[in-house]
């Protein structure tokens, strides 16, 4: 278990910026206590300080998990956001797709949105912008990456992609071997 | 009548008795001498016939190979035999013949300093048991290795002792001296080879004193002799097939797992301030469709206006923006990043424009 290098900071901090823009520093820095990220296993987990002295009196080979893992880094050193960051990226989220009951089920198997599954979208979204998918109860389901502006999704065909699918909570159960 | 009678049966049979017992006698001049351990056979009778018989003695040879591999073979067969795996098998005496050295004989080494020190004082070595009587485990346990009697390391408690600071780990502490005994004597060995081999020890290129250097070895000798220049290895050639040295960096150095976390947060804040200041503030996109969105406002504004006036004045229909219908809303290609707006917009060209409903704030689909 190490701390981020510079390089891998930045790396995560552009992926997780992309979700929730500069609403990243209230990760950073937060009133509540000291939380900071740490890397095990090639995995970054987000933990507060008094759990990373607890967890420091675990050998490492031994330790699975500690505070919330964000994500995983790849063998090339490409930073991959998990469905466990969710409860991070929904609260501060800056573009979100609101998705009808129908389309839900359908996302949380693992598939793409398609136009006739969206409800809402906020406006100004760009194109490939990071999205949180909320249901129409607001309860966040996942998040993805918006395959449509905003105005575009408006003039495409019901059945084109407009949001593509990242990580759903569905993952919890279908990935329950991988996600730690 | 009679077939062949029984005095020529028996005659028949006695011949061929006579012709094997032919076959398998040979009459040698002087017996031969056997090796069976070897499945040797030495012969040392005169090779008369050899010498009388030309230029090309093929048939002799032959004959006298025959002949010693005969006698040979009835050596063999008046061993002992046993049934290994359905197979009948001789079983060979031990051999007889010795054979030269393959290698040279060793030369003496010279003594290791140890050695030289009994010999000077009569200190001959002790005759010890293999096995030690462990009270601890209750086991006979060796005097010395793995799982051995009195292994120091691993109680499980140590009284600290008197003179010794509290807070001192003697756990620890005795694994500590057993990894330098380890490494003495270790070092010692190699002074007792070097010793032997009349080579320095430590030698400068970091190379075992027996000569037998694995590949690593000798491969991070010519490493550090190929740097060892005046400019540090900058213009040393390589050989024509010779592939670049790996792992030759500097190994990557961590932050602590518990450093300060205030400056650990104060630089990734710096981080993030640095990237929000890369980002442009001025969005392109964002601020054409501000901009046409405001115009659409203006037009709409302007046509009510236009269409309240038109009305008291009785029907002048000066629909301003609808007249405008022109070229059809170029839809698809267009250059990217302005996500289907047009790059400079011609006054008076609507593109979207017509029914203007645009209103900030969350869309409808």
């Amino acid at each position: 278990m190490r701390p981020l290098t510079e390089e891998e900071t930045r790396v995560m901090f552009e992926k997780i910026a992309k979700y929730i823009g500069e609403n990243l520093q209230l990760l950073v820095d937060r009133p509540d206590g000291t939380y900071c990220f740490r890397l095990h296993n090639d995995r970054v987990y987000y933990v507060s300080e008094k759990m990373l002295k607890l967890s420091a009196n675990i050998s490492g080979d031994k330790l699975v998990s500690l505070g919330t893992c964000f994500g995983k880094f790849t063998k090339t050193h490409k930073f991959r956001l998990h469905i466990t960051a969710l409860d991070y990226l929904a609260p501060y989220a800056k573009y979100k797709v609101w998705i009808k009951p129908g389309a839900e089920q359908s996302f949380l198997y693992g598939n793409h949105v398609l136009k006739s599954g969206l409800g809402r979208i906020t406006e100004n979204t760009s194109q490939y912008q990071g999205v949180v998918v909320y249901s129409m109860a607001d309860i966040p389901l996942g998040f993805g990456v918006a395959a449509k502006s905003t105005q575009d999704c408006r003039k495409v065909d019901p059945m084109a992609i407009v949001v593509f699918h990242q990580a759903d909570v569905g993952e919890y159960i279908r990935h329950e071997e991988t996600l730690t | 009548m009679e077939g062949p009678s029984v005095e020529e049966l028996l005659a028949k049979a006695e011949q061929d008795e006579a012709e094997k017992l032919q076959r398998i006698t040979v009459y040698k001049e002087l017996e031969l001498e056997f090796d069976l351990g070897n499945l040797l056979a030495s012969d040392r009778n005169p090779p008369t016939a050899l010498r009388q018989a030309g230029p090309a003695p093929e048939a002799e040879l032959r004959a006298l190979a025959r002949d010693n591999t005969q006698l040979l073979i009835n050596q063999l067969w008046q061993l002992p035999t046993e049934r290994v795996e359905e197979t009948l098998v001789a079983r060979l005496p031990e051999p007889t013949t010795h054979l030269p050295r393959e290698k040279p004989v060793p030369k003496p080494r010279p003594l290791t300093r140890w050695q030289q020190f009994a010999r000077l004082k009569g200190i001959h070595p002790k005759k010890k048991t293999n096995l030690v009587w462990d009270e601890v485990s209750g086991q006979w346990r060796r005097r010395w290795g793995y799982k051995r009697a009195r292994d120091d390391t691993k109680e499980w408690l140590i009284e600290v002792p008197d003179g010794a600071d509290p807070l001192e780990d003697q756990f620890t502490k005795r694994i500590q001296a057993k990894k330098e005994r380890v490494a003495k004597n270790e070092l010692n060995r190699l002074r007792n080879l070097a010793r032997a081999h009349k080579t320095q020890l430590p030698s400068a290129a970091g190379l075992h004193p027996t000569g037998h250097q694995s590949k690593e070895e000798l491969g991070r000798a010519m490493q550090v002799a190929k740097v060892s220049t005046a400019s540090v290895g900058r213009f040393q050639e390589r050989l024509p097939k010779e592939k670049a040295p790996r792992g030759s960096g500097k190994k990557r150095k961590f932050q602590p797992l518990f450093g300060d976390f205030a400056a650990e947060k104060k630089n990734q804040l710096e981080l993030l301030r640095i990237m929000n200041n890369k980002k442009p503030k001025l969005d392109v996109t964002r601020a054409t469709n501000k901009q046409m969105r405001e115009e659409d406002q203006e037009e709409a504004a302007k046509k009510r206006k236009m269409s309240q006036k038109g009305r008291r004045k009785g029907g002048w229909q000066g629909s301003g923006g609808k007249r405008k219908g022109g070229p059809p809303s170029q839809g698809g290609k267009r250059k990217g990043g302005l996500g289907g707006k047009m790059q400079s917009r011609p006054p008076g060209l609507g593109s979207k424009r017509k029914g203007g409903q645009h209103q900030g704030g969350k869309r409808r689909k």
